[in-house]
């Protein structure tokens, strides 16, 4: 897994059926890269969907989140349209996990993405990462405390 | 994963507020698992009511649960008639009924001053408090409602395992 001080490799992936994501295009801003294994978990107790109800906290930071996983980018479409989501969820479907395998957090047992949180600078490099349990959603208390540290640097 | 800020008389507490123990919600009135958690807590706190200080803070999932917010807002105008608790308690006894109707015939049985109690709803000072609520759930860790914490600290558990481990100690 990459660590605080890794530069962050860059990546593109599907956000949307027709729109692509290219990291560094984010340079200049914070990113919370937030790696899970799958759509679709309850939804109370959802990550995506905590994360979701965070952004205008994130936006103080002048950070974007993104979620990755291995689902298709249509399968996201649906996801986020039931859950309302008002952020991307990037598909690392082509080659399959390609980027989790880059930043260490693809789980060849389940082919799926750990559940891993990166925290990026505006520069690109990595401030801070996180590895949970997989059944565990972490929270957002590590994100923010990683982006409270980069504003006071 | 520890408790930030720490519980104050800001708070709403019920039961005893000098008690050694302190279990303290993040939970969300449309929340289906906040409200089947609700009667194991009413039961907790009618046996052990005189040993535990509990406190409940709002964790309202807007997007989510578009009633999570006014219901949490309501509760919090109901706290400024000395109500907090009636209304907690019939809001997530009626949960299945949930509206904005709903929050004004409980705040009108509750025999609330209704034309503050409105404008309280809307008051920006009641909105911080709520969001403030929200903002310490998020630097406490929490991931999802309910989540209790026991003097403090995250208790990874719902309603019922807080309560057999209440038992068993």
């Amino acid at each position: 897994m990459l660590q605080k001080n890794d530069v962050a490799p860059d990546f593109t992936l599907y956000a949307t059926p027709d729109q692509k994501i290219k990291l560094s295009e984010f340079k200049g801003h914070n990113v919370i890269l937030a790696f899970y294994p799958a759509d679709w978990s309850p939804v109370c107790s959802d990550q995506m969907a905590l994360y979701n109800e965070m952004l205008k906290y994130f936006k103080k930071y002048d950070a974007e989140v993104m979620g990755i996983s291995v689902d298709s980018k249509w399968c996201h479409m649906a996801f986020a349209q039931s859950r309302k989501l008002h952020f991307p969820l990037l598909a690392d479907f082509e080659a399959k996990g390609e980027v989790a395998k880059k930043y260490g957090v693809y789980d060849e047992e389940e082919g799926e993405c750990k559940r891993a949180l990166f925290v990026i600078d505006k520069e690109g490099v990595i401030a801070w990462s996180y590895m949970s349990p997989t059944a565990v959603n972490p929270g957002a208390d590590g994100i923010i405390e990683a982006l409270e540290n980069l504003k006071s640097k | 994963m520890s408790l930030k800020p720490k519980v104050s008389t800001a708070d709403h507490i019920l039961g005893n507020g000098q008690a050694d123990l302190t279990i303290l919600e993040y939970g969300d009135y449309q929340c289906p698992h906040c409200g089947a958690a609700h009667p194991i807590i009413k039961e907790m706190m009618a046996e052990l009511g005189s040993q535990i200080r509990f406190v409940f803070r709002n964790f309202p999932l807007s997007e989510m649960h578009p009633y999570a917010k006014p219901a949490a807002l309501a509760a919090e105008a109901a706290a400024l008639q000395g109500k907090f608790w009636e209304m907690h308690d019939a809001i997530f006894e009626n949960q299945n009924l949930l509206s904005e109707r709903l929050l004004l015939d409980i705040a009108e049985q509750l025999d609330l001053d209704m034309s503050k109690f409105k404008s309280d709803s809307q008051d920006e000072a009641l909105q911080d408090r709520v969001d403030g609520d929200f903002e310490s759930g998020m630097l406490s860790g929490v991931n999802g409602t309910p989540t209790f914490f026991v003097n403090g600290q995250k208790f990874d558990g719902g309603a019922e395992d807080l309560v057999q481990i209440l038992g068993e100690n």
